[in-house]
């Protein structure tokens, strides 16, 4: 069984949907006792980074989480629940994060080109890092392949942990990976078949 | 890069598809929950659904659709119509769009787009705009195009991204059904005042269209239309193909 962690943030209809689509069995909960029976975390989230943090803090799932991920479990962040990985944010303020991977979240426009519109919304092609394996995450999908992406900040410092980026004017993280700690930038639940690929690997870790 | 985005547009009432559908090989047409899939299937980048029904019980009904259609299709969903007040907002949302579409509601209450978009975000905000020439100046229409509300359509649109709205879809009135192209001149007096995507619809007769607007207005991030699509008069895979080969950054 795979939790989805639901710490008050973000609509996770199509996350749960997304997962029944492809046959897995998941649990939408806040409850640790189900948290540590499951045998792999999606960790969600939309809006911003410093009000969902207070909130994994308030209900002690920052602890929980970083406990469950020393002992191996698959972990998978998404969209803000990936930003929330990382060390720190700077979005308005600095905002502590999990520190599961190295790295920090910085706004967009301090990357991208004048011209280009923030957010970075809709469809855009993953790319992997030269020199590097493939990620296990990506096993059903090919390079160049379209997801769907809706944000305005993004993960950098974090070089060493790139599994996939984007090209927006400049090289966007889109996704990392951490030892047995996975994220990605985008919507795998709203970029298709693509999508539920990428879902269909994480099951399989 | 960003790709650009190809958008069928589905009129529902009652839990039905309505103006017509008549696809090849689809028993069901009027099942919103197939021609979502279908289209989904073809490689559209995005759907949106209007809920043109005016009794409770059918909306109602649309909301049961489009869980139903969000539990089985995975792209990004847009609804519109009938969305007055935040809380039409939240329960669209709660079904599973990812963006909600204000026209008239918005021009009854402009606060509307501010209240929705502190709440969900810019992104979740879409300000759809029916627009015609009337003494040589853009107008707003409501009520479906069949009110001239006076409001220029330029300063409206303008005051819609300024209070938040995050993505604009400009309908011309003038190239509507024509099936003769895109209004280009209104889209580009659109594109040159706001830097949040812009959405064109109205006009799409033939693959060339697309490539037209996409070539002479690189600011517009997508071409929505419905009939065309429904009627199988441009079938979906072909124009994303025909524009990909004619150098537009496609998702294939």
């Amino acid at each position: 069984m795979i939790a989805i962690i639901d710490y008050g943030v973000g609509n996770l209809f199509s996350l749960k949907s997304s997962f029944a689509a492809i046959g897995a069995d998941t649990v939408v909960t806040g409850d640790p006792a189900i948290i540590r029976s499951a045998e792999k975390l999606v960790l969600p989230g939309v809006g911003a980074f410093g009000d969902a943090a207070a909130l994994l803090r308030r209900n002690e799932l920052d602890k929980l989480i970083k406990e469950e991920a020393s002992t191996g479990k698959s972990l998978l962040g998404i969209c803000l629940g990936m930003q929330l990985l990382f060390d720190y944010s700077l979005e308005y303020g600095r905002h502590e994060g999990l520190g599961l991977i190295p790295g920090s979240v910085r706004p967009i426009g301090d990357y991208i080109p004048q011209g280009y519109k923030i957010p970075h919304i809709g469809w855009n092609a993953l790319h992997f890092p030269a020199g590097k394996p493939v990620s296990p995450l990506f096993r059903h999908i090919r390079e160049g392949d379209c997801v769907y992406f809706v944000h305005s900040f993004c993960g950098t410092e974090c070089r060493e942990s790139v599994i996939a980026s984007a090209e927006y004017g400049a090289e966007l993280t889109a996704a990392v990976a951490h030892e047995n700690v996975y994220g990605v930038q985008f919507h795998p639940e709203k970029s298709g078949d693509v999508g539920l690929n990428i879902l269909r690997a994480f099951c399989a870790l | 890069m960003i790709t650009k985005r190809i958008i069928p547009c589905l009129d529902v009432k009652d839990g039905r598809v309505v103006k017509g559908v008549n696809f090849l090989g689809l028993a069901d047409v009027s099942s919103p929950v197939k021609l979502a899939k279908f289209y989904s299937g073809c490689g559209a980048d995005e759907l949106v659904f209007y809920d043109i029904t005016a009794s409770a019980e059918g909306r109602a009904l649309f909301t049961d659709i489009l869980t139903e259609v969000a539990s089985t299709i995975f792209i990004p969903l847009t609804v519109g119509g009938g969305i007055n007040t935040v809380d039409d907002f939240d329960r669209v949302l709660k079904c599973g769009a990812d963006k909600v579409s204000v026209n008239s509601g918005a021009l009854r209450d402009p606060s509307l787009i501010s209240a929705a978009a502190k709440k969900y975000g810019n992104q979740c905000v879409v300000l759809s705009v029916d627009a015609k020439r009337v003494d040589g100046q853009f107008r707003v229409f409501a009520k479906g195009g069949r009110e001239d509300t006076g409001l220029d359509a330029i300063e409206w649109i303008k005051s819609g991204v300024a209070n938040g709205a995050g993505e604009i879809v400009l309908n011309s009135i003038d190239t509507d059904g024509v099936k003769a192209g895109f209004d280009l001149e209104m889209l580009k007096a659109v594109c040159d005042v706001v830097d949040v995507p812009v959405i064109a619809s109205g006009g799409a007769g033939c693959i060339e269209h697309f490539k037209t607007l996409f070539h002479s207005l690189p600011k517009v991030d997508a071409g929505l239309a419905a009939s065309i699509f429904h009627f199988g008069e441009v079938s979906i895979p072909d124009l994303k193909r025909e524009l990909a080969a004619d150098g537009i950054t496609m998702r294939l």
